[in-house]
């Protein structure tokens, strides 16, 4: 919503400064977006006058001008035909920057005669395209001056935002009276007055509608103004709408969108002579159409208001008005459209056809109901002021709603929802200079709310109205009642795990990136996902569509951006949320991270001590099992086959509780998968799925006792061959089990195949920690534990002991 | 024996003593002196050839000397090793300005984001606030309706929704276009009173140097019997001292609306731009950080509350916002595009956690 300044003193009587009127627009709700003030560009300009004039000796369509510009005479050698002695007009020192020509003037000598600034044309200050001549100012305007006031553009413009609870203050009078109501001036006395009708209406004006289509267009008032001279509206109509942004039209065009801005009140005016028959209001029916004023032709359909005469549909109630019964020059007889429409059917309809205008911004939001007639007064003043004729007695068809609404209000509900102490009659005088009527002794009131406020229904509204006139300033900060002693833990089990796996996996030299929730259709179906449910109906771009049903695949794009910027050795992770469907219940948490080049925990890159080894899947595994470490399972999980299809098949593998419960993948990522995400792989990834992880058995804080001995333990190597498909997994647990009293740790140090290993078989190495419990082992029990360690493996694996 | 014999074996011995250069001949020194056919050994056998009244004498003067010598040794042995020692030492010299290789837990980055919001927990934790959480596809009744948005609201259309297909039923989900459904869903499922915030993703067809389609925003809930805007304001005051770690903060409230709350207030923060340094609680310019009010009866009346019984107030703010606010970063679409060097750049280290105790940031 835009205004000017002097607009709004038309409204409000203020001394207050620009300033201060719009820091209190901005603090009670009308937030201002932007201030232009016209005379800033114009600052360099002032008013010269032409005290001299003689044809340049050189060129004979050049004149010498000798120009007052009240710093003293200076030569300005000008070109304009109308330069002439006498003459009034803008003068551009040198120095000054000229917008139209995009020039800094100089001090020049033109045909050898000099010339010490310009007289300026309007194309020249980019004011409007006239360049016949120059510029020519009253004859009472002050020489030496600034230009801006002569030329009537110093009026500051001013634009703010408009909630969209606020109709009221889509016109200029509403925003006058909130600042009046907040202590800014005083709300000028409304001179509205009705305009007597000098003979009756000649065009019938009704509403076609049956049952609850009735509400598309309650009231529908018309009347006809006969002899009009239609034609350019006077400067001060168009300076104002020109200033807003408005293009002006010619006057009954040009009335109607000032009164739309001035009062919030959209109206129409018809070519009378255009007309066939009455005009009405009904709903569209299929197969109509009309060309509209912004040239385009529309089709309506039955849920649509439509504007009709004899000949059919004439424009879209409260959207847009029609072409062929449009004002022009030649108008001689023109009837006024005053109605009420349905803010929800103009929304929908304004939606339907994509038309944005300023009478559906209006109606959509809820115009002033009681408004219907005074703005059709107002609009035939205005007709009979500017364009003359005579007007007819008004029609009215229907009746606006019912605007009276009564709100039971008790004043200390403004101190029982803000905490602010007020007088019941500084609350009354707040209310009522907001156009509220409030009776009763207090401080239960009964208040009547006026009918350009459709956004007040209750109590709340009421408080909101007078907190946001007082402002919070006003309302002191008051602490909240604490819980006794320290504060409590908030966290849940879930909370806690993300944070610990987001901690842990940095700590494990990987960087967290957060990556879109939305990924291109083919990555999610890539990924196991990419199904309808998930795909956004209007994205942002195909890029960004589908719901991710894993965090891998925006990890591996972001490793290939990097990669394709230089660096190749990526280690990234995210901690968040993806989706298997649409449903709450769908979406999970995952802990995921990818690892490209050499990004290994250890260190990456080349290196004096040895370069660092490409990540693989094993440095996966680590991470995953690092996070499942952290969160109380890395002990608890058996590793398995069967990670999903956008892993590597041979490289890859799940960690499980048990038969179903899925924790994690792991795995180098499948090459086909890194192709289509532009990736040059390997790339090794995984993910931890934070939901699947059981509540943790509320156990006592206590840890159990330590069991140690100083007695001497004892480590064993042992070396099996084992079938090349065995799993060493199978050969440790085995060992592990052989005597679970003594043998206290199982490590495998190494796996060999080649010289010595027979084809098909490898070699695996571990070493077997005895830990004894109450007295030193003796080699024969050292031997027995060997013995029962070579047994178990062979019995597990079929592996025998390398000789 | 005459004392004088004695004294010159002794200056002989610590001087052979003092001579040797390594710890060999200093060994052969003390064989030469001590050992079993050392010359101070030669003396003792001479002790039984002497007079009685001589023995006693003699042999103080024979033990006293080989004690002497005997210190004089273990001496020099330490300073000949300690020599020795250096000697190798000396020879033992790394390239100290050789790099080592970056440890894990120095190299790994925590999000900005992330980081925010364990800040914001940790504050909001210490003021009572528990944490709750809501899906990011939504319901239009979670997301609009029971939030007093009307499906012809025109709220509705100035936000601009990413929407899912329609389904059988004409149901439609949408992506939360704000972290508030999570109030709707809190509240449905507990009495009050509580207090909770709610931190999350959001997301809104937008994208420029502020905006992005997806972002994170926090909202914040009480619900009791008294509480009131002047707590509200105490929250935020106290939330965005705490969270700028400064003493004084300047905060304007502008009226504003938002369908879910009455009042609805807009709240902009005091700063000053010193070069690229933004300073919170000084100069004179504003920057919006959040939207507030008092929870709207109509949105109390969904849940099965009764406004004449309970009442309160909600906040929702920008994360990233704040963030940037704070750490500087000048773009927001730079949060979401997973260039490595601007995590490392702006991301925490591993071990900065926030605490109150520690304070906020590192």
């Amino acid at each position: 919503m835009k205004f000017t300044l002097s607009w709004l003193k038309e409204h409000l009587e203020t001394d207050e400064a620009l300033d201060a009127i719009l820091d209190k627009l901005t603090l009670i709700g009308l937030e201002v977006e932007e201030v232009f003030d016209p005379a800033a560009a114009l600052a360099p300009f002032v008013v010269g006058e032409v005290i001299a004039a003689e044809k340049h000796p050189g060129a004979d369509k050049l004149t010498l001008c000798q120009v007052e510009t009240g710093k003293g005479v200076v030569q300005v050698v000008c070109g304009a035909p109308n330069a002439r002695k006498g003459l009034k007009g803008v003068f551009a020192p040198p120095g000054a920057y000229v917008p139209g020509i995009d020039l800094e003037l100089k001090p020049a000598k033109i045909r050898g005669q000099e010339s010490h600034g310009m007289l300026l044309s309007e194309r020249e200050l980019e004011i409007s395209d006239e360049h016949d001549g120059i510029i020519e100012l009253p004859a009472d305007s002050v020489v030496g001056s600034a230009a801006a006031p002569a030329l009537g553009l110093d009026d500051p413009v001013v634009e703010i935002a408009i909630t969209p609870n606020r109709p009221d203050c889509l016109g200029v009078r509403g925003i006058a009276r909130d600042l009046a109501a907040a202590g800014i001036g005083k709300l000028k006395d409304d001179t509205l007055k009705a305009v007597e009708g000098a003979f009756g209406n000649p065009v019938e004006v009704g509403l076609k509608f049956s049952g609850e289509a009735k509400s598309a267009c309650p009231a529908f008032a018309g009347r006809l103004v006969r002899g009009v001279k239609n034609g350019p509206s006077p400067d001060w109509l168009q300076r104002r709408l020109r200033a807003i942004g408005l293009r002006p039209i010619n006057a009954l065009a040009d009335i109607t969108n000032y009164i739309a801005y001035d009062r919030g009140r959209p109206l129409h005016v018809y070519d009378a002579g255009k007309l066939k028959g009455g005009v009405h209001a009904r709903l569209g029916q299929e197969g109509e159409e009309f060309l509209a004023l912004d040239g385009e032709t529309y089709k309506v359909d039955e849920e649509m208001c439509v504007i009709a005469d004899d000949s059919g549909v004439l424009g879209l109630g409260g959207v847009i008005g029609g072409e062929d019964t449009g004002c022009g020059n030649d108008t001689v007889n023109v009837f006024i459209e005053s109605a009420f429409f349905d803010p929800i059917r103009t929304a929908a309809t304004g939606r339907k056809l994509n038309i944005v205008s300023d009478a559906r911004f209006r109606f959509e939001r809820g115009v002033d109901p009681a408004f219907v007639v005074p703005g059709m007064e107002l609009a035939t003043r205005l007709i009979l002021d500017i364009c003359g004729g005579e007007a007819s007695k008004v029609t009215l068809a229907g009746e606006p709603p019912e605007a009276n609404r009564i709100i039971e209000f008790n004043t200390s509900q403004v101190q029982r929802l803000t905490g602010l102490e007020m007088a019941q009659v500084e609350i009354k005088m707040i209310l009522t200079a907001l156009g509220f009527w409030m009776s009763g002794r207090g401080p239960g009131y009964k208040v009547s709310v006026p009918s350009w406020r459709p956004d007040v229904s209750q109590g709340a509204d009421l408080v909101e109205e007078v907190i946001r006139i007082v402002g919070v300033d006003a309302v002191e900060a008051v602490p909240m009642p604490r819980g006794q002693g320290v504060a409590r833990p908030v966290l849940t089990t879930g909370q806690k795990r993300v944070r610990l796996a987001r901690r842990t996996l940095a700590g494990l030299g990987m960087v967290e990136a957060v990556t879109w929730s939305f990924i291109a259709r083919d990555a999610a179906k890539a990924f196991g996902g990419g199904g309808d449910a998930l795909e956004l109906a209007n994205p942002i771009s195909a890029d960004l569509s589908s719901m991710r049903p894993s965090l891998l695949p925006g990890l591996v794009s972001a490793a290939a951006r990097n990669q394709a910027r230089g660096f190749s050795d990526v280690a990234l992770f995210e901690v968040g949320q993806a989706y298997r469907g649409a449903e709450p219940q769908d979406q999970f948490i995952a802990a995921a991270g990818v690892r490209s080049g050499s990004a290994k925990a250890s260190g990456a890159g080349r290196h004096w001590s040895g370069a660092a080894e490409p990540a693989d899947m094993f440095d996966a595994k680590a991470d995953a099992l690092g996070v499942l470490d952290a969160l109380g399972f890395g002990s608890k999980v058996q590793t398995e086959r069967g990670a999903p299809e956008w892993y590597h098949p041979g490289k890859s593998g799940a960690f499980q509780l048990g038969p179903k419960t899925v924790l994690a993948h792991f795995g180098e990522l499948h090459p086909r998968v890194l192709e289509q995400l532009g990736l040059e792989g390997p790339i090794c990834g995984f993910e931890v799925f934070l939901d699947a992880l059981p509540e943790p058995r509320r156990a006592s804080r206590t840890k159990p006792a330590l069991q140690s001995s100083d007695l001497q333990i004892v480590r064993r190597d042992f070396a099996f061959l084992v079938d090349d498909a065995a799993a060493a997994g199978d050969v440790i647990r085995a060992a592990k089990g052989a005597e679970k009293e003594l043998i206290s740790d199982v490590t495998l140090f190494d796996v060999f195949t080649g010289t010595g290993v027979p084809e098909g078989k490898k070699s695996l190495a571990i070493e077997v920690t005895l830990t004894p419990r109450d007295k030193t082992l003796t080699d024969a029990q050292i031997e027995e534990v060997a013995a029962g360690v070579v047994a178990a493996v062979a019995k597990a694996t079929g592996g025998e002991l390398r000789g | 024996m005459t004392s004088s014999k004695f004294e010159q074996l002794e200056r002989e011995l610590l001087d052979a003593v003092a001579a040797a250069g390594d710890l060999v001949s200093l060994d052969d020194v003390r064989v030469a002196a001590l050992g079993k056919k050392g010359r101070v050994s030669e003396l003792m056998k001479g002790l039984g050839a002497l007079p009685p009244e001589e023995r006693k004498d003699f042999g103080q003067a024979v033990n006293g000397l080989k004690e002497r010598v005997s210190e004089a040794l273990t001496r020099r042995k330490g300073a000949l090793r300690e020599a020795e020692l250096a000697a190798r030492l000396s020879t033992e010299q790394a390239d100290i300005t050789l790099p080592p290789r970056a440890r894990a837990l120095s190299e790994g980055r925590v999000h900005p984001v992330s980081q925010v919001m364990d800040e914001i927990t940790e504050i909001f934790a210490d003021m009572g606030f528990a944490i709750a959480e809501g899906p990011d596809i939504e319901t239009d009744y979670h997301n609009f309706t029971a939030l007093n948005i009307p499906p012809e609201h025109p709220a509705r259309q100035e936000i601009d929704t990413f929407y899912f297909n329609e389904q059988e039923d004409g149901s439609r989900a949408v992506l939360r276009t704000h972290t508030s459904p999570v109030q709707i869903r809190t509240m449905l499922q507990t009495k009050p009173p509580l207090r909770i915030i709610a931190p999350g993703r959001v997301y809104r067809i937008d994208s420029d140097k502020t905006h992005t389609p997806m972002f994170h925003q926090v909202e914040g809930l009480v619900i009791d019997e008294e509480t009131h805007f002047g707590h509200l304001k105490w929250v935020l005051e106290s939330f965005c001292k705490a969270f700028f770690e400064v003493d004084h903060v300047k905060m304007r409230f502008r009226a504003s609306h938002f369908p879910f709350t009455e009042p609805s207030m807009e709240v902009d923060i005091g700063y000053a731009e010193v070069g690229d340094e933004v300073r919170i609680g000084e100069g004179d310019q504003w920057m919006e950080v959040l939207g507030c009010g008092m929870v709207h009866p109509n949105v109390l009346r969904q849940v099965g509350y009764d406004p004449e019984k309970v009442q309160g107030f909600a906040f929702g703010m920008g994360i990233d916002r704040i963030a940037m606010l704070k750490y500087g970063m000048p773009d927001l679409r730079d949060f979401f595009a997973a260039d490595l060097r601007w995590l490392r750049h702006y991301g925490f280290g591993v071990l900065d956690v926030p605490t109150l105790a520690r304070g906020m940031s590192p």
